[in-house]
């Protein structure tokens, strides 16, 4: 058995992030059930745990503080027992340090560094950020390793005004080009997380939905 | 680099495609979650619901479209039409639609568009300005706002609205023409351009494609980001790869699927 909870903290997008995954443990061999779920005895259960984000930075800060007992529960599953989580657009910017859209938040601080805005190099670019861009790979990554093909680009869908500034440049994993590098995919031990939408990428997305299903790290 | 994208837009009446997708393996012409994963096979970039029902009365037929949708569809979807307070959006936004479209809401009371920006994020705001132009022929062009359906105008500025509801959180704008909606004459292109430079945000133009190169003029002339149609898809006039295609050649970046 194979437990992937997806945190239900308010945030919406809640639908298609479990049904991509269930979509995605199709491809992936013994059983695999997907939860969405708040409680905080359930996360410590579960053998990974997605953090799906849509919406502002601090009101989604704000919905998992809500849930009493339930950012100990994320910490103690990432940081003590070691299992895979994987953070989806603002829940991806919800692993750094802070978040300053609005007002400065504290972020979980599992990948050091900032949310800030975005500002292309090239004023004519439009905020946010949205649509379909190809990724750049740094280095290699389990999650994206058999994904992006010998021209290392491949397009994901993007919607973001934000944008996380990691503070150890190996934190990063794969950039998209906006007017300058955009983290599009960071990660460090058991944590990684997209800027993209991968439950929104079609194939591509899917097979890197089907990898974090699969990830022993 | 940032892909400019396609976007069939679907009309929806009480759950049901507006005039039927000719497309040809569609089952079910009228069903707009088939019509939706026929385009989403196609390479769609987006997709669009319109939701022209009546009465919103019951709104729960549209989230049921919705949902079966996001079951169906790992594609970007905007949904709009009738959608007046926070709770329709997150309603909405928990059926599995990623960007809402807000349009006579937007009109009536501006601060509704900042209220739901901060509650759920710019990027998932996307605001709807159905414009006419009311300036002479010769005369510099204005165009103005006007809401149901065309039929009624509000007196405001089209650019300035655009300008406002941007300044107040507005993360995309769906630009239609509604002098060209329906005359697959071309999208108004001054119309566009005045929009997509006035503002920050995304553009996407809609109202009155008939050709590929109306696609093309769209980006080339209008300066949008992305680009909506109906019928030409919907008849089976072009495909979806087909306009890409047009498009590629023209050397606009797309994403070839």
């Amino acid at each position: 058995m194979n437990t992937v909870v997806v945190v239900d903290y308010g945030s919406g997008n809640l639908h298609s992030a479990c049904k991509a995954l269930e979509r995605a443990g199709s491809d992936v061999a013994g059983e695999v059930t997907v939860r969405l779920s708040s409680d905080p005895e359930e996360v410590l259960k579960a053998d990974r745990v997605v953090l799906p984000g849509v919406g502002a930075f601090a009101d989604c800060r704000r919905g998992l503080d809500a849930v009493p007992g339930l950012t100990q529960a994320l910490t103690e599953l990432v940081q003590e027992k070691g299992r895979p989580f994987f953070g989806i657009c603002v829940g991806m910017q919800l692993l750094a340090s802070r978040g300053l859209e609005y007002e400065t938040t504290a972020g979980l601080d599992w990948i050091s560094g900032d949310v800030a805005p975005i500002r292309p190099a090239d004023p004519s670019l439009k905020i946010p950020h949205m649509g379909w861009n190809d990724l750049t790979q740094l280095r290699p990554h389990p999650l994206l390793d058999n994904l992006l093909g010998s021209d290392s680009s491949r397009d994901a869908y993007f919607v973001h005004s934000y944008a996380l500034s990691a503070a150890r440049p190996e934190d990063v994993v794969a950039t998209t080009d906006y007017g300058g590098p955009i983290a599009a995919f960071v990660a460090r031990d058991n944590v990684a997380g997209s800027q993209f939408h991968p439950e929104k990428s079609q194939g591509f997305g899917l097979a890197l939905l089907s990898n974090f299903i699969r990830w022993r790290p | 680099m940032l892909k400019v994208r396609i976007i069939p837009c679907l009309d929806v009446k009480d759950g049901r495609v507006v005039k039927g997708v000719k497309f040809v393996d569609l089952v079910d012409a009228g069903d707009p979650v088939e019509a939706a994963r026929a385009y989403d096979a196609a390479g769609a970039d987006e997709l669009c619901f319109l939701d022209i029902t009546a009465s919103h009365e019951d709104r729960s037929t549209l989230l049921d479209v919705v949902q079966r949708t996001a079951e169906a569809c790992f594609t970007p979807l905007t949904v709009g039409g009738g959608v007046r307070t926070v709770e329709d959006i997150r309603r909405l936004l928990l059926a599995g639609a990623d960007k809402v479209s807000i349009n006579t809401a937007a009109v009536n009371n501006r601060q509704f568009v900042r209220e739901a920006a901060e509650k759920f994020g710019d990027q998932c705001i996307v605001v709807a300005i159905d414009a006419k132009r009311v300036s002479p022929e010769g005369a510099p062009p204005r165009w103005e706002i006007f809401t149901h359906g065309g039929r009624r105008e509000t007196g405001i500025d089209a650019i300035d609205f655009a300008r406002e509801v941007v300044s107040l959180g507005a993360g995309e704008l769906l630009v239609t023409s509604m002098d060209r909606d329906g005359t697959r004459a071309g999208y108004d292109l001054p119309l566009m351009k005045a929009i997509s430079s006035a503002v920050s945000a995304p553009v996407i133009a809609s109202g009155g494609v008939g050709s590929l190169d109306d696609l093309v003029n769209g980006v080339t002339e209008g300066g949008v980001s992305a680009v909506l149609a109906a019928s030409i898809f919907h008849f089976g006039t072009y495909t979806v790869s087909e306009a890409k295609a047009h498009m590629a050649a023209a050397g606009i970046p797309v994403r070839m699927v």
